[in-house]
């Protein structure tokens, strides 16, 4: 075990995959010599050489166009959009391009494209550097989207996000990219299972009264009202979604089934969010489970104000639960 | 180096050499001859303030009172060179490094402080300066300058022949911009609409850590000949240069005669922003050599050994940079946040269902705590 940040799982993630795969090749601005603005490639341009750490130009359309046509040769680009905010002028090329050309051409083409963005707020950024815009993604189909919470998973899921045939979206949230944890560096890598091992969802704290269903930045904020909830009388399940397309939700359906109560808490706006299909899952197949209405909190609908405001723009400890205890008290 | 590089010296305009020295030049002289020692003191002030100023940003950063500052340093003259030949009537699309430009045309730099320390995202009303809000989406902006161009065109602000009458569109962005996809098709579109304004690309040699040639093989005003319009590559450090050349291009533009490129070669002397570290990917050596090429020196020994710029005078303009850093230093430390229900302020113009019940929630949430008189809630 290694004590590693979640930066420097990822870090250990890409090395990994860039030892286990001559065909990985990462791209994006300032991750050569710089090592990312976030230093999440930090010394791999030095280890592996500019061919596969590629300092691209300034154009986020032309990084993800281009990593298309890679692919097709049978490369593994790994893409870094620099901040959430950035990916937007790539949107035609992940959404008309990257996410259908496999269905296009009748599976006869698959693009391995892994696209890794730094998204979420709590930092104290400047505009378009805080924003969470992962339901974009889900909604697009074609595309998996992934998110982890953790150093662990960060170092894991960036594996298995390369290894996967089908583009992925891996949304890392920044603000835990500083947290730090024990990480298995040596854990045996299993590619057949990277798909449906990235996929799945997991239940990071046991519960009956109440499920809290998070995933990325929010994982943190669910584990600690979770405890306040407990020190409070209430037993609350959380659940790291992990993946957020597919949505692996037969596992928040189950807890669901046994708490009755269902509160889900993401940093991007309530409204069309990943929280809705949530729970629009959740009243389809837990209905008759279900003993008070299903909440979500999160960002509000207007653009990210200034970080000034973030800490009451963005679901905070007390936000979540009120929520938490809305629920409860049904 | 390649001497048609996006490094080479090659055509570049030049009036002042970077040990003071005037130089003439055929076809651009005659664009600077209106700057006499007064004029040229005017613009040492303006530099020399504008340097104050952003020295005193860097520090509020590092002492925590603002988020992020992004400094002009060594970019004066390409600001201050370029903004003067602007009227009032003429528009600035600027990216986000131009604070010369925005002090040019009159907003208040202590207020530019309260979107760094994260208070809002603008802390002007454009139409009082004529002068764009900041943009931080690369590139994002040069299409909104070209639409703006082109609509200013079409209300007969460009040909008439007064001077009192016609304007035109600066638009401000970078080396990095140039290989935006929008910067790309805000070339095209203002050439084929044959629009009325001057992209002027100040190249200070870094998009964060990659160099220029990371973008381009070749001069980045050489851009401007793949889409018919003129090209030129001016000393961004030399004040005198940029005037000119500017001062050409917004002409060319107000009478009619459509958009020019100019590229600005000056250099970053500072970080990208207060979060970077240069010392990961530029030597000390290529500092040093940008160090003896400030833009403002220059101009002090030109002055200075035409015995036109006095050491009272020099006094009385520093004073006036560390009132206005100090005011803005004062000015940011009592600043107020608004209350947070007003981050559901101007969304939309008109109401909407769900911002205002957003809002109606959160105001109840707020109020809750009150009612609860010190328990969580
Ligand atoms: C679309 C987009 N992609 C990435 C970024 C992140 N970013 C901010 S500044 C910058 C470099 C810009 O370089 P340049 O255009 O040369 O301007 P300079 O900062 O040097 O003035 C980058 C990559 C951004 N702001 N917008
Ligand atoms: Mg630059």
């Amino acid at each position: 075990m290694t004590t590693l940040t979640m930066a420097a799982a990822i870090n250990a993630g890409l090395r990994k995959a860039m030892e286990r795969d001559p065909k990985v090749v990462l791209m994006g601005e300032d991750i050569g010599v710089l090592g990312g603005v976030f230093r999440v490639t930090d010394g791999l341009h030095k280890d592996f050489g500019g061919d596969r750490v590629r300092d691209t130009p300034l154009a986020e359309s032309g990084i993800v166009g281009t990593a298309i046509g890679m692919a097709m040769r049978g490369y593994r680009p790994v893409c870094e959009i620099q901040f959430d905010g950035f990916i937007f002028p790539a949107f035609s090329q992940i959404t008309t391009q990257l996410a259908k050309m496999h269905y296009r051409a009748q599976g006869n083409i698959t693009l391995p494209v892994t696209i890794r963005v730094p998204f979420a707020g709590n930092i104290g950024a400047i505009e378009h550097h805080s924003e969470s815009p992962e339901g974009y993604f889900t909604h697009t189909p074609g595309l998996r989207v992934a998110a982890p919470a953790t150093p662990e998973d960060g170092f894991t899921m960036i594996q298995q996000a390369i290894a996967c045939p089908d583009p992925v979206i891996f949304f890392e949230p920044k603000a835990r990219y500083w947290d730090k944890a024990d990480v298995d560096l040596d854990a045996p890598f299993d590619e057949a299972k990277a798909t449906t091992g990235m996929s799945r969802a997991r239940i990071v704290r046991q519960g009956d009264d109440a499920t809290i269903v998070a995933y990325g930045p929010t994982v943190r904020l669910a584990l600690q009202v979770a405890q306040v909830s407990e020190e409070e009388g209430s037993s609350v399940e959380v659940i790291d979604l992990r993946s957020l397309s597919p949505l692996d939700h037969q596992t928040v359906v189950r807890s669901v089934k046994k708490t009755g109560r269902c509160v889900i808490v993401h940093e991007a706006p309530s409204a069309f969010g990943v929280g809705a299909e949530i729970a629009a899952r959740v009243t389809e197949e837990a209905f008759f489970h279900l003993e008070a209405p299903v909440l979500r909190v999160g960002g509000f609908f207007m653009p990210y104000p200034g970080s000034k405001f973030e800490h009451d723009y963005l679901p905070s400890v007390d936000r979540l639960l009120d929520a938490v205890d809305r629920v409860l008290a049904h | 180096m390649d001497a048609h590089g996006p490094l080479s010296d090659n055509g570049v305009v030049r009036l002042l050499t970077h040990t003071g020295d005037r130089l003439e030049h055929p076809e651009y002289s005659p664009f600077a001859q209106d700057l006499d020692f007064a004029a040229l003191r005017a613009m040492w002030r303006e530099m020399v303030i504008v340097r104050a100023f952003d020295t005193e940003a860097t520090s509020l950063q590092r002492q925590g009172e603002l988020g992020l500052w992004v400094a002009a340093l060594g970019q004066e003259a390409a600001q201050i060179g370029s903004g003067h030949a602007l009227t009032d009537r003429d528009w600035v699309f600027p990216s986000y490094r131009e604070h010369g430009v925005a002090y040019l045309r009159g907003v208040d730099l202590a207020d530019i402080l309260r979107t760094f320390r994260g208070l809002e995202h603008s802390s002007w009303v454009p139409n009082e300066h004529n002068f764009h809000l900041y943009t931080l989406v690369i590139g994002a902006h040069t299409l909104h300058a070209t639409g703006y161009a082109m609509a200013m065109d079409w209300d007969g602000l460009v040909g008439s022949g007064r001077p009192d009458h016609d304007a035109a569109v600066i638009c401000y962005f970078g080396d990095g911009a140039t290989s935006e996809g929008d910067t790309n098709e805000a070339l095209v579109f203002a050439a084929v609409n044959n629009a009325p304004i001057v992209f002027f690309c100040q190249n200070n040699q870094y998009a964060i850590s990659e160099p220029t040639t990371r973008q381009s093989k070749v001069a980045l005003a050489q851009r401007a000949s793949g889409v018919g319009i003129p090209g030129v590559r001016v000393d961004g450090n030399d004040v005198l240069a940029s005037y000119a050349v500017t001062r050409q291009a917004l002409e060319r533009a107000r009478s009619g005669g459509g958009p020019t490129f100019i590229e600005a070669l000056t250099y970053r002397m500072a970080a990208h922003t207060t979060s970077d570290d240069p010392t990961r990917y530029r030597t000390r050596d290529e500092e040093d050599y940008w160090r003896e090429r400030d833009p403002i020196a220059r101009l002090t020994a030109y002055l200075e050994r035409a015995g036109e710029l006095p050491q009272a005078f020099q006094e009385e303009v520093r004073a006036e940079g560390k009132e206005l850093a100090t005011r803005a230093r004062i000015r940011l430390k009592e600043s107020v946040r608004a209350p947070a229900r007003d981050m559901f302020d101007h969304v939309y113009a008109e109401p909407h269902a769900t911002v205002d019940s957003e809002r109606a929630w959160y105001e109840r949430y707020e109020e809750s705590f009150v009612d609860a008189e010190g328990s969580h809630r």
